[in-house]
């Protein structure tokens, strides 16, 4: 509780303690009974006179500070005096109640979010010193203590051990990390004593990059936020317009002598047309939704794109380093002749000195220290493959060109991906496949779209048709397109752009690196595994930390949840406002009833906020 | 153009917080004004050497419209 709230507090129990004097003061003393309320009112009602008054002045007249007053003095005019103070306190404690319930939520939510280090441990002159992260330079040695978290982004020059990477990615799997890895601010060392040279100053270091994308995303207003501001401004002149003609029309009709008991319900009316309860719920309600994603490894970078994500209709994927791993693999050995660990250990051997990524996969398949001495003929024949002789064994590692222009007769191989035949001694040994993996967790996105009632997974690659096609079915992708250039990417998301709905959005992802332009261009542009990557987190609107798919169906169900909360207030709040405005037109509410009508629908409209950070995973 | 932020406390709801950011919008030489009343946090962008003659406005403003509010900068 901060000062001005406890203030407050103060205010209404004195004012309560005045009210009940005055209550249980006799009717002889109505002088000395009505002077207790008089001072009861002001105490807690002071402020929202004073704020009225300003308000007129400045020349914004409707807001529910001269509702309130209006209501108040109005009462006190027709000597419900009682009832006016009574209404005044009510009507504060509910203020109370609400900015409490305000702070812990923006308290824990922010607490959610925070992964800001408040401290460094740094070497200078031998010494540790214990220093703000912000006076940290870069090429510095900082000091991480088993459970302290990484202040700055740097690689390790001393130490080995797990990190936590949960706070910043949302990824349970501790990272393992070694001399000479690079480790990013935000992380939390498990066990590990690391020694770190900082390679970027604090304000350019991940967790910096991340708190200043998070704490910015709130101020991109959602439609839904903007139409309650609007509604708020020509919803109250209408308000107290109705009041107007409900206090002077029917004592025209029904004679004089009325004019208190309709300027009462006027009065009542005008107590319940308080708009608070929405116009402090829905920015609640979103701001909840983004601090839910966070926690979770997604930073939406504002409400609106948090409020489109659940009209998405069509997502388009890229395919390498989105669905699948980026990374290539041997999936299969084919031995003719013999055996497959045989083929693998000669194919690794040959190819021992290239750097290419598909030799690169072949050595990490075998796995097994190379004894370089076995190697005594090495040749790069380009575009088809290495001639080499290892242990006094003549061997062709290449793609078909290759066999067919050393005479080889062999039995091609007509899997999906890229195909290495092995030759031996002239004969030829067998082939093996390598490609690129789908990640296990695009399947689960592929079911979890459908759940989120996407329409159609669009891919598109710059790979190969046959490989791009084998993916497609897989995944039970609807549609694709293989061997495209990245100016023909943006000529198709042009395409289905016009194609959809007015309403439904279009959401790309990819992994940021080469699809800025698309991701600018689509509806709503998320990155991938875009942690460190700083053109990722400025193209995109929406950022993935790990590098799994599934999280952009969670996105897309957040997003689902918050909107389903903010129309439960939305009709909620009107409903309850509109029965009860009913209720005091006619009478049959009192101001007791209308205020507990704004007030309450307000406490229950955030506690309903609130529930979108219970989320269930 | 300068980036300077700030911590905002004392706003009553969001509405008072997107009146006040319109208020502040309309001066001269401020842009970008963002005040995020979930956050408490108010930034603006403006010339580096105006800063403190704009700073000054803007505090006017602020008194005007919603004196209650305080900033801090961080």
């Amino acid at each position: 509780m901060n000062k001005k709230m406890k203030k407050k507090l103060g205010l209404i129990i004195s004012a309560s303690i005045f009210f009940v004097i005055a209550f249980c003061c006799p009717l002889d003393w109505i002088i000395l009974k009505n002077s207790l309320f008089v001072v009861s009112y002001l105490l807690v009602g002071f402020e929202i006179l004073r704020k009225a008054a300003r308000n007129i002045v400045n020349g914004h007249v409707f807001d529910e500070n001269f509702l309130m007053t209006v209501a108040t003095l109005g009462a006190f005019g027709i000597g419900e005096i009682e009832e006016a103070v009574a209404v005044m306190l009510f009507y504060q404690v509910g203020e109370f109640f609400q900015s409490y319930a305000v702070d812990k939520s923006r308290k824990s939510i922010t607490a959610l979010m925070d992964i800001r280090p408040d401290y460094a441990n740094v070497y200078r002159n031998k010494e540790i010193l214990k220093v703000d992260p912000d006076e940290v330079n870069v090429g510095e040695i900082i000091l991480i203590k088993p459970g302290e978290k990484v202040p700055l982004d740097g690689n390790v020059v001393e130490g080995e051990g797990m990190l936590n990477t949960l706070a910043l990615t949302g990824e349970a799997m501790p990272r393992h990390v070694k001399k000479d890895d690079l480790v990013l601010s935000g992380c939390i060392s498990m066990d590990a004593t690391l020694k770190l040279k900082v390679e970027k100053e604090f304000s350019e270091s991940t967790v910096s990059k991340i708190l200043e994308l998070v704490e910015n995303a709130s101020s991109r207003k959602s439609k839904s936020e903007n139409f309650i501001s609007k509604f708020a401004r020509f919803y109250t002149p209408i308000v107290v317009g109705i009041a107007v003609l409900l206090a002077l029309l029917p004592p025209m009709f029904l004679g004089w002598d009325t004019f208190s008991t309709w300027l009462y319900r006027a009065l009542s009316f005008l107590v319940v047309s308080c708009p608070c309860a929405l116009v402090i719920s829905i920015p609640l309600s979103f701001f909840g939704g983004i601090g839910a994603a966070a926690k979770r490894g997604i930073l939406v970078k504002g409400s609106n794109y948090l409020e489109a994500l659940s009209k998405t209709e069509l997502v388009i994927c890229d395919k390498t380093g989105t669905l699948t791993e980026g990374v290539f693999k041997v999936q299969e050995i084919d031995g003719v002749g013999y055996s497959d660990q045989d083929v693998l250990k000669y194919a690794a051997y040959a190819e021992y000195y290239s750097l290419h990524p598909i030799s690169l996969s072949l050595k990490e398949a075998y796995g097994k220290e190379i004894d370089e001495k076995l190697i005594t003929k090495n040749k790069e024949l380009s575009g088809k493959g290495v001639y080499s002789v290892v242990d006094g064994k003549k061997i062709l590692v290449g793609n078909d060109k290759l066999m067919e222009e050393y005479h080889i007769s062999y039995t091609k191989n007509h899997k999906v991906g890229t195909i290495i035949y092995v030759a031996i001694d002239s004969q030829f040994a067998g082939s093996i496949v390598i490609s690129d993996k789908i990640k296990e967790d695009a399947y689960l996105a592929m079911e979890q779209f459908r759940k989120n009632q996407v329409q159609k997974v669009v891919m598109l690659t710059g790979d190969k048709e046959n490989i791009s096609k084998s993916v497609a079915k897989k995944l039970g992708i609807d549609e694709y397109h293989a061997e495209l250039l990245p100016q023909e990417k943006v000529k198709l998301v042009e395409k289905y752009m016009s194609e959809k709905s007015a309403d439904g959005k279009l959401v790309f992802v990819g992994d940021g690196i080469n699809d800025a332009p698309v991701l600018a261009y689509a509806d709503i542009g998320i990155s991938m595994g875009g942690l460190g990557s700083d053109a990722a987190i400025e193209a995109s609107d929406v950022v993935i930390m790990t590098d799994q798919p599934s999280l952009i169906s969670t996105a897309i169900q957040i997003s689902h949840q918050t909107m389903r909360i903010v129309k439960e207030n939305i009709v909620f709040a009107i409903t309850v406002k509109i029965a009860v405005l009913l209720l005091s037109a006619f009478g049959l509410a009192t101001m007791w009833a209308a205020v507990f009508a704004d007030v309450g629908v307000s406490v229950i409209a955030i506690l309903n906020a609130l529930r979108i950070l219970r989320i269930k995973k | 153009m300068k980036k300077c932020k700030f911590k905002i406390t004392g706003l009553d709801c969001a509405a008072c917080a997107s009146h006040l950011e319109d208020k502040l919008q309309k001066i001269d030489g401020v842009e970008d004004v963002s005040i995020s009343f979930m956050t408490e946090k108010f930034s603006f962008s403006c010339q580096e050497d105006r800063k403190e003659e704009i700073l000054k406005i803007i505090k006017k403003v602020i008194h005007k419209e919603e004196p209650d509010v305080e900033i801090e900068e961080v």
